[in-house]
């Protein structure tokens, strides 16, 4: 093994030992080379790469959030502003590894939050699945005192910060809840549209509403905080940072004032049902409203199922369903007005042909009657409206040819704007129904219903009843179509964008969907009967409108629907020689017409024109319980 | 072997070496050690400002201090003949066993291991000196048993010797030293002529252990070995990770620093060790410091002084005028050459956390002593060949 003996042999470095030193010596030149190499490598070659790395390890984007611009009303009054609140935020990242360090911290969360552990989990779980990796805000509405102790306690939290944010506040109480909207964290599935292109994860935006419809204006733009952190994502220092812009306002053409009587005088009955009341020249929409209504603001706040089911059921009528344009209702006798003018336009009757009412109208085996089984004896188109006789207008609906798809009434109905969407600045606005021969055939063909079409559908048709389905929003449209002379108007209830400043940065002023051609002669016929009904003894809402200082065209109507007690409906037209507003209110459950629904429009009219009405009789149906 | 040589010697002139009476002095050798420790002191002066609050030359004051007495002790030894440790080389080895013995008794707990025995003052870690103490006992045992016992005998006695102590050490646990101890026994080994199928034959005894080790033990749930933490610690550098718990996310962070130093550093703005993204930044990763604060330029002129340190080292263990010093050279230069690869690799992410010093930059009073020790070491080898080449004409492998 030891081949030499080194104390006795001068020639000790023999050539074993010299190949064993020069291996030696290659093995350290390996070892630097490879060493510079690397160190060149990283240094020099990837250097770059590595100190952007080390400059995202320091610092931390912070994304500020946009306060979302305010809502007004047509006068400036703020309807939804923002609420600043400290709130608890958690990024998931940070927290230290699930095991037993992890479930420390979350108990001290917990004690500070006041969230039991489970809830904790819960919302970081749920806040991962809408916005994974994102910072979660656990609670918000945070004290001072414990704000104060998690800033001082931080190396406790790693993870934790408390956060500025913003809440929706609203103004007026629940005034108008149905038209804002909820705001919402921004979802995976929003943030692949074009509509959303600039969002991050955990960005608020309107998800249904005007905060929905305006977002692109109120959201606003979000700046960013560059921070310089520690390793423990402790902040060390303020890097530059990019302010964020707050979102600008928009300016509604509701009048609050206007909207706050009308949902107290809808809400005076304590029934399900809708008003609106629009400016029947331009569209614009001065107040609308749904019974029932909730607090907007417990959106701001997770919500639990209870409280949704609440808001949703049809036990609780359904409080979150906006009826002005989600109703689905048959309309009763305010759909005479179409039918009246579709037997004009075709003339199936001239304006002035005296029709005898008695009583009933035989069609085969049946025999239909008025409401209430009145006999209005001989009466022109205008006396109908005034009394609204029912078999006036069946008769109207047995002449009207209904073939194919092409029924006269279904037309008229279909050029009022009936059976489509009024193009509302609103989302989730529902469509309604024009029953057509084809319609119910085709079901009928399919097997999804007992009969194919008959002419007791056209005559049903004829006075609002049958299939037809209809919201109030698009009666108030085609009430303002016969009123404005044919525009079929877009409604709409932005007025138009402010900045900050309020300065004027966008209006609104969406043209008509179309013009229907009206003869002067039709219009007037119906605007006559509409008055009279109004505003004659004897007509069908005298008892409201009597008295009114200037001239209200409306039109009561009953809707049958099922098993339900009936419907109440009203649509008014004032002043009806100078028509500027159409009011058109809807009451479930609310029975006649005069009943109901037609003091509430009375009601909002009074407060539109400032002019208080006082009622002809106290009670305003009349002795004999006379139905339209 | 002779008698240590008087050191009165009368030269034509005098050199700085001759006023401290050390007329055959290294001088390159010297330069290189006081250029890295004096880099040393430099750089924690740089990063360290803010780790003890009050206090921002804590750590430079404490470091000065050591490379002081070291360079004291260097220079003492240097004067000494190095020969005569071999006639007290079992009081050496038992001096190691005992000193490593000792931290196992009352040695001082930090994350789980003993490594430090609590001195006034110091806290002294057993297991450096025990590196240099390993050196020369075993050149020395492995010069007298040379003509006893048959080869293989040899081979494992000499191997038991040194394996008992590293042995001990892993019992700290401290695998790093334990495996540098490994290393300088296979270092003395070899120069001292071990046979190839013997190497052979260890290299494929070490390959088994340590398969068995990292792979079959951890898979099959039999009893490793190692603790987990140094599992993962030897294992995470193939596989790297974000977790900061990790040894792994040392690594990441140590490469990012030395890369994001570039040609120049980052000076002052050297957010990875500022911000202490990097941990033990003082002392196993210092290099990683050196590399973010002084860029390729800082780090390249450490690795440069390194170099010339080693080949000082080797150079001498060819001049050595006995196989003993040879010996002892060699299984210095071997530890050192060891220790350098192992964490300024780690630093770079090209091997694995084992926690072994980086000699002469990380802080730390054993690792500096010890290694300005060793340097004494090698001086007194240097010293001793050039008295002896008056009398002789050596060649020098390596010049």
């Amino acid at each position: 093994m030891y081949r030499h003996s080194p104390e006795s042999e001068p020639e000790r470095r023999t050539s074993p030992l010299a190949l064993r030193v020069s291996i030696l010596s290659g093995i350290a030149i390996a070892i630097f080379s490879v060493l510079f190499l690397r160190l060149w490598y990283v240094q020099i070659l990837e250097g770059d790469k590595y100190l952007t790395e080390a400059n995202d390890n320091r610092v931390r984007e912070i994304r500020v959030q946009a306060p979302r611009g305010d809502i007004l009303d047509r006068d400036g009054k703020v309807l939804v502003a923002n609420r600043t609140e400290l709130a608890v935020q958690v990024r998931p990242e940070d927290l230290p590894a699930p095991g037993p360090e992890r479930r420390e911290e979350l108990n001290r969360i917990s004690t500070v939050t006041g969230m039991s552990r489970r809830q904790i989990n819960t919302e970081l779980e749920e806040g991962n699945r809408a916005a994974p990796g994102g910072p979660v805000i656990l609670k918000k509405g945070l004290g001072v005192d414990k704000v104060f102790y998690l800033r001082e306690n931080q190396s406790r939290f790693p993870g934790v910060s408390v956060e500025r944010v913003f809440t929706r506040e609203y103004r007026q109480g629940t005034a108008a809840a149905h038209l804002f909207g909820n705001v919402g964290e921004v979802t995976a599935e929003q943030l692949k549209e074009p509509r959303y292109s600039g969002l991050r994860q955990g960005d608020t935006v309107g998800q249904s509403g005007i905060e929905y419809e305006y977002d692109r204006y109120l959201r606003g733009k979000a700046g960013t905080d560059r921070v310089q952190v520690d390793a423990l994502g402790r902040p060390t220092g303020q890097l530059r940072s990019k302010p964020a812009q707050a979102g600008d306002s928009i300016r509604l053409t509701i009048d609050s004032d206007l909207q706050s009587y009308a949902e107290d005088a809808l809400g005076s009955f304590g029934l399900p049902g809708a008003f609106i009341a629009m400016n029947a020249q331009d569209g614009s929409i001065l107040a609308m409203g749904s019974a029932p209504t909730f607090d907007p603001s417990i959106f701001t706040r997770p919500i639990t199922q209870s409280q949704y089911r609440a808001l949703t059921s049809r036990k609780t009528d359904a409080p979150l369903a906006n009826r002005a344009i989600q109703g689905l209702y048959p309309t009763g006798s305010v759909f005479k007005m179409i039918t009246g003018t579709a037997a004009l336009e075709h003339n199936l009757i001239e304006p002035d042909t005296i029709f005898n009412d008695t009583g009933v109208l035989k069609i085969d085996i049946q025999t239909l009657r008025n409401a209430g089984d009145a006999v209005y004896g001989p009466i022109d188109m205008s006396d109908a409206f005034k009394v609204s006789s029912d078999v006036y207008f069946y008769q109207l609906g047995l002449k009207a040819k209904a073939s194919r798809g092409h029924g006269q009434i279904q037309d008229w109905a279909r050029r009022y704007g009936l059976g489509e969407r009024t193009g509302i600045d609103l989302p989730s606005e529902v469509e309604g129904l024009i029953p057509t021969p084809a319609w119910r055939n085709r079901l009928y063909r399919e097997g999804l219903t007992d009969r194919p079409w008959t002419a007791g559908d056209n005559i049903n048709l004829a006075v609002g009843q049958g299939d037809l389905q209809a919201n109030p929003l698009q009666m108030a449209i085609a009430y303002a179509a016969l009123a404005n002379g044919g525009k079929v108007l877009r409604p709409h209830l932005a007025e138009r964008v402010e900045s900050v400043t309020g300065a004027v940065l966008e209006e609104f002023r969406p043209a008509p969907r179309r013009q229907i051609q009206i003869s002067e002669e039709t219009r007037s016929t119906i605007m006559n009967g509409l008055t009279r009904a109004a505003m004659e003894d004897g007509g069908t809402s005298y008892a409201v409108f009597g008295n009114f200082p200037f001239p209200v065209a409306g039109k009561t109507g009953t809707a049958e629907r099922g098993i339900q007690p009936d419907q109440s409906w009203y649509v008014a037209i004032a002043p009806a020689d100078n028509p500027q507003i159409v009011v058109a209110v809807t009451i479930e459950r609310g029975g006649f017409g005069a009943d109901t629904a037609a003091p509430v429009a009375a009601r909002i009219l009074e407060q539109h024109f400032k002019a208080p009405i006082t009622p002809v009789v106290a009670n305003p149906t009349r002795p004999g319980g006379v139905r339209e | 072997m002779e008698a240590a040589r008087p050191m009165t010697l009368t030269r034509g002139r005098t050199g700085i070496g001759e006023r401290f009476g050390l007329p055959y002095f290294d001088g390159i050798l010297l330069a290189a050690a006081i250029g890295l420790i004096a880099f040393s002191v430099f750089t924690l002066a740089m990063a360290t400002s803010d780790d003890v609050p009050g206090e921002p030359l804590y750590f430079v004051i404490r470091q000065s201090l050591y490379a002081i007495i070291g360079v004291i002790l260097m220079l003492a030894v240097a004067k000494i003949d190095y020969s005569r440790f071999r006639e007290i080389r079992v009081g050496l080895y038992s001096l190691m066993i005992a000193a490593i013995s000792l931290v196992l008794v009352f040695g001082a707990a930090a994350r789980g291991s003993r490594r430090w025995i609590e001195l006034p003052y110091f806290r002294f870690q057993p297991s450096e000196l025990a590196k240099l103490l390993l050196i020369v006992a075993l050149a020395a045992f492995v010069i007298e048993r040379t003509r006893r016992g048959t080869p293989i005998q040899q081979t494992l006695r000499i191997l038991a010797l040194g394996l008992a102590p590293a042995a001990l050490i892993f019992l700290q646990p401290d695998l790093g030293t334990g495996i540098v101890l490994v290393v300088i026994t296979l270092a003395v080994l070899f120069l001292a002529g071990l046979r190839w199928s013997h190497f052979a034959a260890i290299g494929g005894v070490a390959a088994l252990a340590v398969t068995f080790t990292l792979v079959i033990a951890p898979a099959t749930g039999l009893p490793s070995p190692l603790r987990n933490y140094q599992e993962d610690r030897l294992t995470a550098f193939l596989n790297p990770s974000n977790d900061p718990g990790d040894a792994s996310y040392q690594v990441n962070q140590s490469v990012i620093a030395i890369g994001s130093g570039e040609r120049t550093g980052r000076g002052d703005s050297s957010t990875q060790t500022e911000l202490q993204f990097l941990p033990e930044r003082h002392t196993d990763f210092i290099f990683a410091v050196i590399g973010e604060r002084f860029g390729f330029l800082g780090a390249a002129f450490v690795l440069s002084l390194y170099a010339l340190l080693i080949w000082r080292m080797l150079r001498i263990l060819t001049l050595s005028k006995n196989l003993y010093g040879t010996l002892i050279a060699g299984g210095i230069a071997a530890m050192l050459m060891f220790q350098i690869l192992v964490n300024v690799g780690m630093t770079l992410g090209i091997m694995p956390v084992t926690g072994i010093t980086l000699p002469l930059m990380s802080y730390g009073g054993s690792s500096v002593l010890v290694t300005f020790l060793a340097i004494g070491l090698l001086q007194s080898i240097h010293s001793q060949a050039r008295l002896d080449s008056r009398s002789r004409a050596p060649t020098p492998l390596l010049r």
